[in-house]
């Protein structure tokens, strides 16, 4: 695809690894530049708001997005406190962009999934959510075909007016290889950015998440074709119903409870 | 004047001539060369060309006695004869007895190239055929010239015998003959081997190879603009001089595991492809085996043209294990494997171009330091009932700092198969009361499969990561299961400071078995063979201690034909099973077809590698054991006795 007016931002962070919860190239960032690249190229803008760290394996791990083949990362240099959605909005409203690119959420501190939302607010922009491609950009009416990524593989196609937000799914195409020499080559073009504290998050307590507990689901199936049955098939939603009314909702509530052996 | 004046002053002139043409010939071939990156010139090591003539190389050449005693008769002969005929006809000496020894080397030639001749009547496949299958005539035609050309000289016969006629005859074969063996050694004929062989031999890259062991692969300047080889030219000038070395006898290609699995690799086409690239051109000439599943003539090249996908596909480079065998079993002492590593670095870290599951296996070992990405908090979960000395802190809080031994665990620590291995091994050094600990959780991957993997930067983290780590302790010595580890650590970690006494375990229990410390039962009647592993063997020269142990337990090794330096790879190195090239069969079950050939139950095995593709082939097959799982099996524990003993 030749999109050379097309003015693509991918916005990227440190992300974690699950086990090892090392700093390294978050995977749904690294699909967003992976189809930034594929939509326009060297074109493709990045950028990361935070600090360029001492920390050698933090700077190694947002260096492996240069190793991608990215020739500079600009980097709104922030102090650790502050808010990085107002960070980042005060910067992209003096830009003119087309398509803004993030991944659906962070794998590391707040975590929430929200700043896609909250800077499509700021900005006044349409917001995609979980995309797994874009399949064509209409120049000339200021629209894109986005590919949605839905549960269980399905796929929604989406006409979308330009500028947008899009958040790229773990559905998208996988990222390529991060490189040493262009990780190590790569710039970092650095301003400061805005002075916007997180004042909200400045008392909140940080606990280690737990996992929700699982409903134990008992497996009857007899035969191995049974098993995959219920391990792939769409939950059928026969059983659900929009329920309004208080009176209504509560005994929907309490005949579960029953039926669950609960009460 | 007569037909042998008219001789004599001819030779004289057309000699010079071809002399001086050799000589511009030399020098054009020797810019070539230059044209690669600098590295140290040993100078000193010109002077040993001869004896790694007659020695290194002669004791490569001998596994093939027919061809070595032909060598000796024709590159003998030749040398011999060369020196003569410049005495003779360039410095014009006249002496007799130089005649006759003439005459005697010019047969001598004569006789090795018969024997050239009729080994080239019907060529194995590994020989190239083209320009190759002209030298047995070129090599007669100048011996022939000159033996009768002497004749006369010598009283043998009467001067002017045969006449215009002959003399005529003689001017032709003598052109022919110094064209091919003067003129063709340095503008590219057959003959190329000898010059650049001989310059390759004493300028080699790896000098401590001749009369020692250099298989560790050179680190790289990861702060540098280019890093690995992407042309011809990025390769070190005395690399380009080894690839002029070659002879194109095709011993890589009768050895390569890959080749004869049909993976579109051959070592001595790589080779020629190289030659093809520091001179410029295309490989439509090339008369020996292609790559399986490649035509030949469709790739070209040039010193500053890139290497990949456009003179050799990258399938060709990610299909090598590593395994050596091709160094090994190359007489001019070519180094198949640092050239290969060389242009993977350049594929792996500047174009991000690993294939297969490279890219996944490299990010697993840069955020978890092991290959699948396991959490390194859990990489001491196997021995979670061993009770085993953790170098550092332990439970109770004491600091263990130093111990006899410090037993490496390696990837083996996630992996089930290879934990029963690791687990026989406490189970012995117990038993032979070894004062042992371990790294445990601080102990990282060697950094093997990403080096081979082109990862250069990531294995050299994870070595300065295990060096600083085991720099903490003090220790006597390493103790492995794992070759690829104990080669990494004895033989790569110098170059970032980590010197360390290191030893296989089957090195090792050898010592014990030795000194008695353990005893083995030796009346079980084992049918077994034992499969050497490539970074054990070829790359350590270790084939005797596993040897050693199967033979304490009475075990009879029914060897494969294939064995020790010439044992084909299970497939498992050089990170093949991660890049995982198509080929035609695969690589573990033609080693076991060799394990099956020899009607043994069960083939030993002393890597964790081997066990995982060997127990890979589908069964029925015979059994895989390591050795350590044998010694155990076999182990005589104290009895009561000593236990008394201790006790009181």
């Amino acid at each position: 695809m030749s999109n050379n007016n097309l003015s693509v931002i991918s916005l990227v962070s440190l992300g974690e690894h699950p086990t090892s919860r090392r700093p390294r190239r978050a995977e749904q960032d690294a699909r967003a530049i992976e189809l930034g690249i594929k939509l326009v190229g060297d074109n493709l803008q990045t950028l990361h708001a935070g600090e360029l760290s001492d920390d050698a394996s933090q700077q190694t791990a947002l260096r492996s997005y240069l190793g991608m083949g990215l020739a500079e990362i600009k980097l709104l240099e922030m102090p650790a406190d502050a808010d990085a959605v107002l960070v980042i909005a005060d910067y992209l409203k003096q830009q003119k962009t087309d398509i803004i690119l993030t991944g659906v959420r962070a794998e590391n501190g707040e975590s929430s999934g929200m700043l896609p939302y909250l800077l499509a607010e700021q900005l006044g922009m349409a917001m995609v959510t979980s995309i797994a491609d874009i399949l064509s950009i209409d120049e000339v009416n200021k629209q894109a075909e986005v590919l949605q990524a839905l549960p269980r593989g399905q796929r929604r196609k989406l006409k979308v007016d330009l500028p947008f937000i899009a958040s790229v799914d773990m559905a998208a195409a996988l990222p390529r290889q991060s490189a040493f020499g262009p990780a190590m080559r790569g710039q970092f073009e650095t301003t400061l950015g805005g002075t916007f504290t997180d004042e909200e998050s400045s008392d909140w307590q940080i606990v280690d998440a737990k996992k929700r507990p699982k409903r134990l689901k008992i497996i009857k199936a007899k035969t191995a074709a049974d098993r995959f049955k219920a391990a792939t098939a769409k939950a059928s939603g026969g059983g659900g119903k929009v329920v309004y009314g208080v009176e209504e909702s509560a005994q929907a509530i309490l005949d579960l409870l029953i039926e669950e052996g609960l009460i | 004047m007569s037909s042998s004046e008219f001789l004599s002053h001819f030779l004289f002139t057309l000699i010079s001539f071809a002399l001086l043409l050799t000589l511009v010939g030399a020098v054009k071939r020797m810019l070539l060369w230059s044209q690669g990156q600098s590295s140290t010139i040993h100078w000193l090591g010109l002077l040993q060309i001869p004896r790694r003539y007659l020695v290194d190389l002669h004791h490569v050449v001998a596994r093939d006695k027919y061809m070595s005693n032909t060598h000796v008769a024709t590159a003998g002969g030749f040398v011999l004869s060369s020196i003569l005929i410049i005495l003779l006809y360039v410095f014009q000496l006249t002496l007799q007895i130089l005649t006759w020894a003439l005459l005697g080397s010019s047969l001598l030639m004569f006789i090795g190239s018969i024997f050239v001749m009729l080994r080239r009547r019907n060529p194995p496949p590994n020989l190239s055929l083209g320009k190759w299958q002209r030298l047995p005539k070129s090599l007669m035609v100048f011996s022939l010239s000159f033996f009768i050309l002497t004749l006369p000289a010598t009283g043998i016969l009467p001067s002017d015998t045969g006449g215009w006629l002959l003399a005529l005859l003689l001017v032709a074969g003598i052109i022919w003959g110094i064209g091919e063996m003067f003129c063709g050694m340095t503008w590219g004929g057959p003959m190329k081997h000898a010059f650049a062989g001989a310059l390759h031999l004493g300028l080699h890259r790896r000098q401590e190879r001749f009369g020692g062991q250099s298989t560790g692969l050179k680190a790289i300047d990861l702060s540098s603009k280019k890093l690995g080889v992407e042309k011809p030219i990025d390769f070190k000038w005395n690399q380009l001089l080894s690839f002029d070395a070659c002879v194109e006898c095709g011993r890589c290609e009768n050895n390569c595991p890959a080749f004869a699995a049909g993976q579109p690799l051959n070592p001595k086409k790589l080779i020629q492809d190289m030659v093809i690239g520091m001179a410029g051109g295309d490989d439509a000439k090339f008369a020996g085996s292609p790559y399986p599943g490649i035509k030949v003539g469709t790739h070209k090249g040039g010193a500053i043209i890139p290497i990949v996908n456009v003179l050799v596909e990258s399938e060709t480079l990610w299909s090598c294990t590593t395994c050596r065998a091709c160094v090994d079993a190359c007489p001019m002492m070519i180094e198949h494997v640092d050239a290969i590593v060389d242009m993977r670095r350049f594929e792996t870290m500047e174009k991000g171009q690993t294939p297969g599951k490279g890219s996944e296996i490299l990010e697993n070992l840069s955020a978890t330091d092991n290959p699948n990405g396991f959490a390194p908090s859990t990489r001491m979960n196997w021995a979670a009932d061993q009770n085993l000395t953790v170098f550092g802190h332990n439970e109770k809080k004491q600091q263990v700092t130093q111990a006899d031994v410090l037993l490496w665990v390696g990837d083996a620590a996630f992996d089930m198969r290879n934990q029963r291995t690791l687990r026989a091994m406490i189970k012995l050094l117990r038993a032979a009361k070894v004062d042992f600990a371990v790294l445990g959780d601080a102990e990282c991957d060697s950094g093997d499969l990403a080096r081979r993997l082109g990862d250069e930067a990531t294995f050299q983290r994870l070595a300065n990561s295990n060096i600083s780590t085991m720099n903490k302790y003090s220790f006597n010595t390493i103790v492995t299961a794992d070759p690829h580890a104990f080669h990494c650590i004895k033989n790569e970690y110098g170059e970032f400071g980590g010197n360390y006494n290191v030893m296989h375990h089957t090195g090792f229990f050898a010592e014990l078995v030795s000194q008695q410390k353990i005893k083995l039962d030796n009346s079980k009647e084992l049918a077994l063979t034992y499969h050497d592993p490539c970074y054990l063997g070829r790359y350590n020269g270790e084939y005797d201690a596993p040897r050693f142990l199967l033979e304490s337990m009475g075990v009879k090794i029914k060897e494969m034909e294939r064995s020790k330096s010439t044992a084909r790879c299970c497939g498992g190195g050089g990170g093949a099973p991660v890049t995982d090239i198509p080929g035609k069969q695969r690589i573990p079950d033609m080693r076991m077809a060799d394990v099956i050939e020899t009607k043994a139950e069960i083939v030993a095995v002393a890597c964790p590698g081997c066990s995982a593709m060997l127990e890979g082939v589908v069964e029925p097959r015979p059994e895989v054991k390591d050795i350590a799982e044998l010694m155990l099996d076999a182990l005589i524990e104290d009895t009561g006795e000593d236990m008394v003993g201790a006790q009181v």
